[in-house]
């Protein structure tokens, strides 16, 4: 019981990320009817906004160590500490939580940049175009990020209070030993938060309605006198943000490195397709569904009669659905049938 | 009639093996006549060549070819293990199992189209590599890679008679080392592969069966709509993209005994496909000339590093000199893939029809300027262009 607690966990929490990229990428699928390979650079771009916060807040100076009296010893003291004392120190702390302040603008600015500067151009080629053109794109990103930071994971901590475990066996009645850590939990919560966000202000703004409807039908809704072009270009915006935000928050929990997209994209592109492609209620669905099914296939009960399962369970799933159900689970009638 | 005698399957074949052949001369001026760059040439090129027919007849986008790749390596090695030391069983065998496994992955992902198709290769691949990696480590070998040993049983080396005395012994083709004369036979031996793959290629390209798959292409909906079964040509198409693949990896195989679940990655995937698409998706030379560029300035841009380019750049003025290296220092080195990723977007942005378009575009230019008149460019003449280029 203790074990699929656990799972249970641990499967919500990295269904929570693939739900959020999964989510950017069909709202790009859904809006502009764009192949997007470089959502997953965008990701990492997110993850890099939190390494790169932390280094801005960190900017240090050489200051004498006091406490050291034998000889003139100098240790580097970030700015923010000089200045402000304790205060700097917490918010250096904090500088996780923090940079998502940061990576709103900087991801939103990055979302239109590309969507005006290279996908607008790509409405009217074909999907392999498409597909192609991001892909180079991600390949551009990926190798800039790594000219900057380095190929080596970048190890960026969460705030001190949070960095322990969640007794969360006494929580629900069960084991007491039995701990989960709380920063999971956060991410958890806070990707739940994020897509009840996008849902609600898709659903409850009035923006949110003529996107909806630009979606169901672009041609009536232009016909109606509304620029659709540019609202789905702020969609753009927005599903950056979203994979970018979903980057900031997992830097804690995987220490970002350069090629930390690639390996989400491809799990997410399954996780759309399975969901079905434009359904963004699909994607968030089969993104904690797969997320779960891929954690109890890692238990080593299953792993016992089925080796290797947890290597493929998402692909099989993904290859299953597709053969079986071409639409995935909640995927709408032509979309991407051509 | 010149234009006749000029797309001529004789002829053309002519011109391609001569300049594959003549290869080590026309390219030492170009600093590549190293066997091994050579072999990777030939090799890559059959690779993309078998990755035209699918992506660039068919249109069909495959992110999985790589798994091919990998499994004729795994193949041809354990043909080194189990059988013979001769690459000719081990290079057919490579082609007959990765076009087994082409024959399944194609049957079951040719039931969609269009980014479904390439999602369900993709997914295939990444099942292959991820278990090339866990369950089927004895046939794999894992992160270590499959390699030859001595005590291999090697059944048909053993009743030819040839005894292992010491080491591990070295691929050959009856009896000539793959080695021999400095690598530079390794690197015939792929080039006649190539030779052969690209005659093939050349008669699918000009049959009734590659016509059929470019209306497939152009309209499939319509081509089904005449009452015609797309799917078995699709399968067709793919098995034997696969074994080109499957070729492809025999080779690499043949030349360095040595197999690993890397070259199955979904990136070695994408490199084929770039290859394809610099070159010119859909022309008969052009994924053989994409390949042998990114392989070319993968060589050299790759090994350049800042006191080489201090020296490239040695003519400047000191001040510009230092400029020119901190400017041009990201784009080589380690940071050869940026370069790669820039060049790439740039074709596929301003030229989708690769390097063989823009050749076109020039011929068709120049011919303007002269005023010799007629703007033709059929696919015969794109084929003899990239040859005379």
């Amino acid at each position: 019981m203790d074990a699929i607690l656990i799972q249970i966990l641990n499967g919500l929490d990295k269904g929570g990320a693939y739900a959020l990229i999964a989510l950017g990428l069909t709202l790009t699928f859904g809006t502009l009817g764009v192949v997007n390979f470089a959502h997953g650079a965008l990701f990492m771009m997110g993850a890099f906004c939190a390494v790169l916060f932390n280094k801005i807040l960190t900017i240090s100076k050489k200051v004498k160590d006091e406490s050291i009296t034998f000889f003139d010893a100098y240790k580097e003291t970030p700015y923010l500490e000089i200045w402000w004392g304790d205060t700097g120190t917490a918010i250096i702390d904090y500088s996780v939580p923090l940079s998502i302040f940061f990576a709103i603008p900087v991801m939103l600015l990055v979302g239109v940049i590309m969507e005006r500067g290279l996908i607008k151009h790509f409405y009217k080629r074909e999907h392999a175009d498409q597909i192609l053109v991001t892909f180079g794109l991600a390949i551009v990103i990926q190798e800039i990020i790594r000219h900057f930071f380095g190929a080596n994971p970048i190890p960026t901590p969460a705030p001190e209070i949070v960095s322990g475990s969640a007794a969360v066996g006494a929580f629900f009645g069960l084991n007491e030993n039995l701990v989960y850590p709380w920063w999971r939990l956060i991410y958890l919560a806070f990707s739940l938060s994020i897509i009840a966000a996008v849902f609600a202000f898709l659903k409850f703004t009035t923006f949110g309605m003529v996107v909806r409807a630009g979606m169901a039908d672009r041609e009536t809704v232009e016909l109606l006198g509304i620029n659709v072009q540019k609202r789905f270009t702020v969609v753009f915006g927005i599903a950056t943000v979203v994979a970018g935000l979903a980057g900031v928050m997992y830097a804690p929990i995987l220490p970002p490195d350069y090629h930390m997209g690639m390996d989400f994209l491809v799990l997410s592109f399954v996780v759309v397709v399975v969901g079905g492609m434009g359904s963004l209620g699909g994607a968030v669905l089969a993104g904690f569904m797969l997320g779960l099914l891929q954690s109890f296939a890692s238990m080593n009960e299953v792993k016992a009669i089925l080796p290797g399962i947890d290597q493929i369970i998402i692909y099989l799933v993904a290859v299953v659905i597709l053969l079986v159900r071409p639409r995935g689970l909640m995927g709408r009638e032509g979309v991407f049938e051509d | 009639m010149i234009k006749k005698i000029l797309s001529s399957n004789p002829l053309i074949m002519l011109i391609f093996s001569a300049v594959v052949l003549s290869a080590p001369i026309w390219l030492t001026p170009l600093g590549a006549n190293y066997p091994d760059l050579l072999q990777k040439f030939a090799i890559f090129g059959i690779f993309a060549i078998g990755y035209n027919i699918l992506f660039g007849l068919t249109g069909y986008l495959s992110f999985g070819h790589a798994t091919f790749l990998g499994i004729g390596s795994y193949t041809a090695v354990w043909s080194f293990k189990l059988l013979t030391m001769n690459i000719l069983p081990a290079i057919i065998l490579a082609m007959i199992v990765s076009g087994v496994f082409a024959l399944v992955i194609g049957y079951l992902s040719l039931r969609r189209s269009g980014i479904y198709f390439s999602i369900l290769t993709l997914a295939f691949a990444q099942m292959a590599y991820s278990l090339a990696y866990s369950v089927f480590t004895p046939i794999t070998n894992g992160e270590t890679g499959l390699q030859l040993s001595q005590q291999d049983p090697r059944v048909l080396d053993a009743m030819a008679g040839i005894a292992v005395t010491d080491g591990i012994p070295s691929t050959n083709l009856f009896g000539t080392l793959i080695k021999s004369m400095d690598g530079y036979f390794g690197f015939y031996v792929a080039a006649v592969m190539l030779i052969i793959a690209f005659y093939i290629s050349l008669k699918i390209f000009r049959s009734p069966f590659g016509m059929k798959l470019r209306a497939i292409k152009s309209n499939q909906t319509r081509m089904k709509y005449t009452g015609f079964n797309t799917r078995p040509y699709l399968l067709t198409a793919f098995v034997i993209s696969g074994m080109y693949a499957g070729l492809a990896g025999g080779l690499l195989a043949s030349i360095d005994p040595l197999a690993g679940a890397e070259r199955m990655q979904w990136t070695a995937s994408g490199e084929v496909v770039l290859m394809t698409i610099l070159g010119g998706v859909g022309t008969l030379i052009g994924p053989m000339l994409g390949a042998t560029i990114i392989k070319y300035f993968e060589n050299i841009f790759s090994a350049l590093n800042d006191s080489e380019l201090h020296n490239i750049f040695d003519f400047l003025p000191a001040g510009m000199q230092e400029f020119m290296v901190t400017v041009v220092s990201p784009f080589v080195g380690e940071g050869w893939h940026l370069t790669l990723g820039l060049v790439f977007m740039i074709v596929v942005i301003f030229l989708p029809g690769g390097i063989m378009q823009g050749l076109n575009n020039l011929f068709g230019f120049i011919k303007r300027l002269f005023g010799l008149g007629g703007s033709s460019s059929s696919a015969a003449d794109t084929v003899s262009k990239g040859e005379a280029s």
